[in-house]
C-alpha cells in the first residue's frame, strides 16, 4: 500500500512541475535558441565543447550587449545522444516555443530527418561545415543553411592541398589516395565528389568504410597496410578519430600522409594520442586559439563572472569556436532580419530564414565582431545558402593545432554542376519544384 | 463490484468464443478505442503526437510481432532491428519504384519482404535453440547492416545511403498532419492487434505455445516444429517489418541503416520481457515504458532540479535517465518477472473479488 501512496505523489509532484514549467515559457520579447546537442555517448568529447561554444556565446551577447537591439535571447539544451530518434524529439519539443528561432541539428542523421519536416514547419537549418552537401542550392532547398561549407567542398579542398603540396594537381596522376570513412552519410558524402576529382585527375581511390561508432578500425587499418596508400583522408568524428590515429600509429602509416575533415580535427580527436599524431593535418573552418577578441570578450564576460558553461582552459578550441561562429550567424541573421522587419523586435523563423538568406559579413563586420582570423567574410544569397568555402589545412604538433597553409576556395567550377544536378534529381524524387524567383523577396 | 462476470450466461460457443468473453471488458476496450481515436486527437499538441504518441504506436507494433516470436512461440531473437529494415528498405523500393505505388500496398510488400527475410534466417530455429538462436539471429542483424550500407540499389543509388520519403497518401488523403499521421498508425495497430489476438487464440498459436513450452513433447502429440517456428518467424517479422515501415516512412522520413541498429533489437526485446512474454497486452506496456519513459524522465528531471533551485546540466540529465531507466528495469524484473501485464491481469484479479477479498 505505501508503494502506491509513493507512486501517486510522484504523478501529484509531475503534474504540478510540468504546470509549472510551461507557464515560466509564456514570455515576450524573448527570441529562443533551441539547443540541441550530445554530451554523452561515443560523440561526447567532440560534441560538448561545440554546445559549450553555442551556449557561451548567447550568454556573452545578453551579458555585453543585452540581447540584439532589446530582445533578450533565451535558450534550452536538449540532449540527443547523436540519436535520430532522440534528434527528432528534441525538434518536436522545441519547435513551438515562443519566439524560435532556427536549429543547429549538429548531426548528418537528425540533419536529414529534419531536413524533411523543416520545410511544414517553416524552421530554417543552419549546418556549418556538414549536412546535405547539396543543400548549398538555396533555390532547391529553402530552408536548410550549410554556411561556410559542405563535405564536399571540404573534400575538394583536401585534394586541392594535397595537390598544390606536391607542385601541381597533375602530379596526383597515379597515386593511391584511401578514404577512410565513418560508414554513415556523414562519411559518405564526400565519396561523389572524390570520384569526380580522381576522374579528373587520375589517382586512384580506396574506400575503406569503418562501421560506426568507429572503436574497431583493425580491419580497416590491415588494408591499409596492405595496399600502403599515398595518403589517406580521414572522414571520422567522436571517438573513431582517435581510434585511427592509434591505428595509423600501430600500423605505422606516416601521419604527415594523413588528411582529416573539419570534423576530425579537433584537439579531443588528437590530444589522446598526442606525440603519436604529430604530423597530422586536418581541414579548419576556424582557428582555435583564445586570442580572437570575441573569444576575449566571452572570457570576460561570460567566464570571469563564473558563468561559463565548460572548462575555461577549452574555451577557444577548434569546436568550441566553431559552435561560437554558428551561434554568432544564427545571431546575425536575426539581426540582418529586424533591419528588414523591425528593429528590437522579436523575429519569426520565417523572419530569420530571410536573415540568414541575406547575410553579408565583410571584414570590416567580421573585425567589428570580434572574428578577425577566425573566419573569411561570407555572404549569402538567395541561390547559394553556402555564403563561403574558405578553409585552411592545420597540423597537429603533439600539443595543439598549427595552421599550415593558407586560405583555399573550393572549385566553383567542380561543385556547381554537382551541385545542381544532385538537387534536381532531389526534387524529382519527391516530385518538387524550384522556387520561383520572385520567391527570393519573401 | 463493478467487474464481475456473475450472471453472464453463454449459451452458443460463439458467445464463449469470443475475445473478451466479459461484459465490463469489452466496454472498457470500447471506450479505450474511443479515447484513443475520438478524445486523444481532440486534446494531444502537436508534440505529444510527433514525439510521444506516433512511436509509441509504431513501437508497440513492433513488439507485438516480437512478442509472437519470443513471447508466444519462445524463439528468442535479437534481428527484429534487422527485420524492421528489411520492411522499410522494402517498402521504400517498391514505392519509389513502381510508378504510383500506393501507401498502404507498399506497407503490406515491405512486410512481405520482411517475411521472407525472417523465414530466411528463422531456418537455424529448427536446430539450434534459447541462447543459441540469440546468437544466429544476430547474424541478421549484421547482415541487414552490411546489405543496406552496402548494395547501393537498395537505397535508390542514394550517394549518402540516407533516403527519404514525402507526400504520403492514403486514398487521396495526406498522411502530413499530425493527426494524421497518429490515425494511421493506430489503425494500422489496431487491426494488426485484432489479427494477432485471433491467431494466437486459435490452432497455430497454440501450436506456437506448445512448441514454447516444450517441443519435444508438442512434437509426440503431432505439432510440426519445422511449420509451427518457421510460421511464427514469418508472421512475427511481417508484423515488425510493417513497424518497420511505418518508423522509417511516418515517423523518420529521411533515414540511414543505423536507425535500424542492434540497439532497436535490444530494445524490443527488453520491451517484450518488460511488458509480458506471451501477452498482447504486454507489448503495449512495454512499448510504453521504453519508449515513453526516458522521454519523460527527460523533461521531468530538470523540473524536479528545478523546484530545489538547483540547475541540472542536459549531460547529467541523460546520465540520471540512463540509470533511472536502468534501475527500473532491474526492481520490475525483480518484482515481477513475468512483465508488466502480470501486473495488470493482478489488478483484474483483484478487482473481481473488490471489495470483499478472500
Amino acid at each position: 500500500m505505501k508503494l502506491s501512496k509513493l507512486v501517486i505523489a510522484a504523478a501529484v509532484v509531475a503534474a504540478g512541475t510540468t504546470s509549472l514549467a510551461t507557464g515560466a515559457f509564456a514570455q515576450a520579447k524573448e527570441q529562443f535558441f533551441p539547443l540541441l546537442s550530445y554530451r554523452t555517448g561515443p560523440y561526447a568529447p567532440n560534441g560538448t565543447p561545440w554546445a559549450n561554444g553555442k551556449q557561451d556565446y548567447l550568454k556573452m551577447i545578453n551579458a555585453r550587449d543585452g540581447g540584439i537591439n532589446g530582445v533578450k535571447l533565451t535558450y534550452e539544451e536538449c540532449e540527443t545522444g547523436y540519436a535520430t530518434d532522440r534528434g527528432v524529439e528534441c525538434y518536436e519539443r522545441l519547435k513551438s516555443r515562443p519566439g524560435v528561432t532556427l536549429f543547429d541539428p549538429q548531426s548528418t542523421g537528425i540533419t536529414f530527418a529534419l531536413t524533411e519536416k523543416a520545410p511544414a514547419d517553416k524552421m530554417p537549418l543552419i549546418t556549418l561545415g556538414y549536412g546535405l552537401s547539396v543543400s548549398q542550392d538555396g533555390m532547391a532547398f529553402k530552408w536548410n543553411f550549410p554556411l561556410m561549407g559542405s563535405y564536399w567542398t571540404g573534400a575538394d579542398i583536401l585534394i586541392q592541398h594535397i595537390g598544390k603540396s606536391l607542385g601541381g594537381l597533375d602530379k596526383l596522376k597515379g597515386k593511391k589516395v584511401a578514404l577512410v570513412y565513418h560508414d554513415s552519410p556523414f562519411g559518405k558524402e564526400p565519396i561523389p565528389l572524390l570520384q569526380e576529382r580522381s576522374k579528373m585527375h587520375g589517382f586512384d581511390l580506396q574506400l575503406l568504410p569503418v562501421t560506426a561508432p568507429g572503436v574497431e578500425q583493425k580491419a580497416t587499418w590491415l588494408q591499409v597496410r596492405q595496399s600502403r596508400p599515398d595518403y589517406v583522408l580521414l572522414w571520422g568524428w567522436g571517438v573513431m578519430n582517435s581510434t585511427a590515429l592509434k591505428e595509423a600509429q600501430a600500423t605505422g602509416y606516416p601521419r604527415d600522409k594523413m588528411y582529416g575533415v573539419w570534423w576530425a580535427g579537433a584537439e579531443p580527436d588528437a590530444k589522446d594520442v598526442g606525440d603519436g599524431a604529430k604530423g597530422y593535418h586536418a581541414l579548419a573552418l576556424n582557428s582555435s586559439s583564445q586570442q580572437p577578441k570575441v573569444i576575449q570578450e566571452i572570457l570576460k564576460h561570460v567566464h570571469a563572472k563564473g558563468q561559463g558553461t565548460g572548462p575555461k582552459d577549452e574555451v577557444g578550441s577548434v569546436l568550441y569556436t566553431r559552435g561560437v561562429i554558428i551561434q554568432m550567424l544564427g545571431v546575425e541573421a536575426v539581426r540582418r532580419a529586424q533591419e528588414r522587419y523591425g528593429k528590437g523586435k522579436v523575429m519569426t523563423s520565417e523572419q530569420v530564414r530571410w536573415g540568414l538568406e541575406n547575410l553579408a559579413l565583410d571584414q570590416k563586420r567580421l573585425d567589428a565582431l570580434g572574428f578577425t582570423d577566425v573566419m573569411r567574410p561570407l555572404s549569402t544569397s538567395c541561390a547559394d545558402h553556402m555564403g563561403s568555402t574558405w578553409a585552411r589545412v592545420h597540423t597537429w604538433d603533439g600539443k595543439k593545432w598549427n595552421m599550415s597553409s593558407d586560405w583555399y576556395q573550393a572549385d566553383e567550377q567542380i561543385i556547381k554542376p554537382m551541385v545542381k544536378a544532385g538537387a534536381d534529381k532531389y526534387l524529382s524524387d519527391k516530385k518538387m519544384t524550384r522556387r520561383a524567383a520572385n520567391d527570393c523577396q519573401s | 463490484m463493478f467487474y464481475r462476470e456473475n450472471g453472464q450466461f453463454k449459451t452458443s460457443y460463439v458467445a464463449d468464443q469470443q475475445i473478451f468473453p466479459i461484459v465490463q471488458d469489452r466496454l472498457v476496450i470500447l471506450l479505450l478505442l474511443a479515447v484513443a481515436f475520438v478524445a486523444t486527437p481532440l486534446l494531444a499538441s502537436d508534440y505529444t503526437f510527433r514525439a510521444i504518441l506516433i512511436p509509441f504506436l509504431i513501437m508497440s507494433l513492433a513488439a507485438l510481432g516480437v512478442n509472437v516470436l519470443v513471447g508466444y512461440c519462445g524463439q528468442i531473437s535479437l534481428g527484429s532491428g534487422a527485420f524492421m529494415a528489411v520492411g522499410a528498405y522494402g517498402a521504400y523500393n517498391f514505392f519509389v519504384r513502381v510508378p504510383d505505388m500506393p501507401l498502404i500496398p507498399a506497407l503490406i510488400l515491405g512486410g512481405l519482404c520482411a517475411t521472407f527475410f525472417g523465414i530466411l534466417f528463422g531456418l537455424p530455429s529448427l536446430r539450434v535453440k534459447g541462447l543459441y538462436l540469440a546468437v544466429a539471429t544476430l547474424a541478421a542483424q549484421f547482415f541487414s547492416d552490411w546489405m543496406f550500407l552496402r548494395i547501393k540499389w537498395l537505397t535508390n543509388d542514394s550517394p549518402s545511403g540516407s533516403i527519404s520519403v514525402s507526400e504520403l497518401q492514403v486514398f487521396g488523403l495526406s498522411i502530413d498532419s499530425a493527426q494524421s499521421k497518429y490515425w494511421f498508425c493506430l489503425g494500422i495497430l489496431v487491426v494488426m492487434a485484432l489479427l494477432t489476438k485471433n491467431l494466437v487464440r486459435g490452432a497455430i498459436g497454440r501450436e506456437w505455445m506448445a512448441i514454447r513450452d516444450m517441443d519435444v513433447a508438442a512434437a509426440v502429440i503431432g505439432i510440426r516444429p519445422m511449420y509451427a517456428k518457421l510460421s511464427a518467424f514469418a508472421v512475427s517479422s511481417f508484423i515488425i517489418g510493417v513497424a518497420g515501415a511505418l518508423w522509417a516512412f511516418v515517423h523518420l522520413g529521411a533515414w540511414e541503416p543505423a536507425a535500424f541498429s542492434v540497439d532497436i533489437s535490444f530494445r524490443l526485446l527488453f520491451m517484450v520481457i518488460i511488458g509480458g512474454l506471451g501477452s498482447i497486452m504486454g507489448a503495449f506496456f512495454g512499448a510504453a515504458f521504453i519508449v515513453v519513459l526516458p522521454i519523460l524522465l527527460n523533461q521531468f528531471l530538470p523540473a524536479l532540479f528545478g523546484l530545489f533551485g538547483v540547475e541540472i546540466s542536459t549531460a547529467d540529465v541523460s546520465h540520471a535517465e540512463l540509470m533511472i531507466f536502468g534501475g527500473l528495469i532491474v526492481w520490475f524484473l525483480i518484482v515481477e518477472p513475468h512483465g508488466l501485464a502480470k501486473l495488470w491481469s493482478t489488478a483484474k484479479q483483484k478487482l473481481r473479488v473488490w471489495p470483499f477479498p478472500y
